[in-house]
């Protein structure tokens, strides 16, 4: 037993599938909350599985590459969190409590 | 060893995003948020990205989740919401599916695919007790070499951001013109 759980390393294709899931935990959050806040919390679940896809083969594929597009990844999710937060702040204050069903029209 | 490590934090990252799918309080999704975003740090120190790691507790565990945090805080839409009621009945299922589909397909494709790339980089350099800052010295190479343009081009989106956030969520006051 001891050999079995020794001989069982974590190749790449476990963390890529690992990742697959977590993108689909992101992707059912998307399509099924209401919550636009919520919402946005699953979009990062999904910029996290690509993440972890990014570097597992970075690691895999002996390329840095991989890693310094995470950076990037990493710097444009933090300005889109930045950007879709001030949309939301400024949606909730003209109505409070609104779900993404209310704010579906595309005018205010 | 790493196997233990492995099954930890993919347990994390698991029960982390089942949480943000599914606890109907939003604080209780960031905090779930959190969890998953560290469970994947700890991926990538099993990867040998320790930089990324680090960037990845600081900015996505520390920035992003206490903005929402705040967010949440400064709209007060911190109480339970009811997500028992779905106004589309037919919308819950077909998300699943969607997404186990979206699953599925896509670890048939890693599954198939799983010998046919091979090494063609340099390699990642694993840091020694010798060399332990080999990870950021190969990563900033690679920024500030090759990607150097790419870099350059981040720093005018995030001002972009900034200015954009502050220009959308500022409180319009009448201008002296207007109001004359």
């Amino acid at each position: 037993m001891s050999a079995l759980i020794a001989a069982a390393t974590p190749t790449t294709t476990w963390y890529l599938v690992l990742a697959a899931i977590l993108f689909g935990i992101g992707t059912v959050g998307v399509l099924v909350r209401r919550n636009p806040l919520v919402m946005f919390m699953c979009i990062e679940l999904m910029l996290n599985a690509v993440n972890l896809t990014f570097v597992a083969l970075a690691k895999r594929l002996g390329d840095i590459g991989g890693q310094t597009t995470v950076f990037f990844v990493m710097v444009v999710a933090a300005a889109e969190v930045v950007v879709g937060l001030g949309i939301i702040v400024s949606i909730m204050r003209k109505r409070p409590g609104a779900n993404v069903d209310d704010i579906s029209a595309l005018k205010g | 060893m790493e196997l233990v490590v492995f099954v930890l934090a993919a347990a994390m990252i698991l029960v982390g995003g089942l949480g943000v799918v599914l606890r109907s309080h939003p604080v209780h999704a960031a905090l779930s948020l959190i969890l998953t975003l560290f469970g994947v740090a700890v991926m990538f120190v099993s990867q040998q990205a320790h930089f990324l790691a680090a960037v990845q507790v600081i900015v996505y565990a520390g920035a992003i989740v206490v903005l929402f945090l705040f967010v949440i805080m400064l709209l007060g839409v911190d109480r339970t919401e009811d997500i028992k009621t779905e106004p589309f009945k037919v919308q819950r299922p077909l998300a699943v599916i969607v997404g186990l589909g979206v699953v599925g397909l896509v670890t048939a494709a890693v599954v198939t695919s799983r010998d046919v790339v091979a090494t063609r980089g340099a390699g990642i350099i694993e840091p020694a007790m010798t060399d332990p800052d080999s990870n950021i010295r190969q990563l900033s190479r690679s920024v500030f070499g090759d990607y150097v343009v790419a870099f350059e081009v981040t720093s005018v989106l995030l001002v972009v951001a900034v200015v954009g956030t502050v220009l959308l969520t500022r409180k319009m006051k009448p201008t002296s013109k207007e109001s004359q």
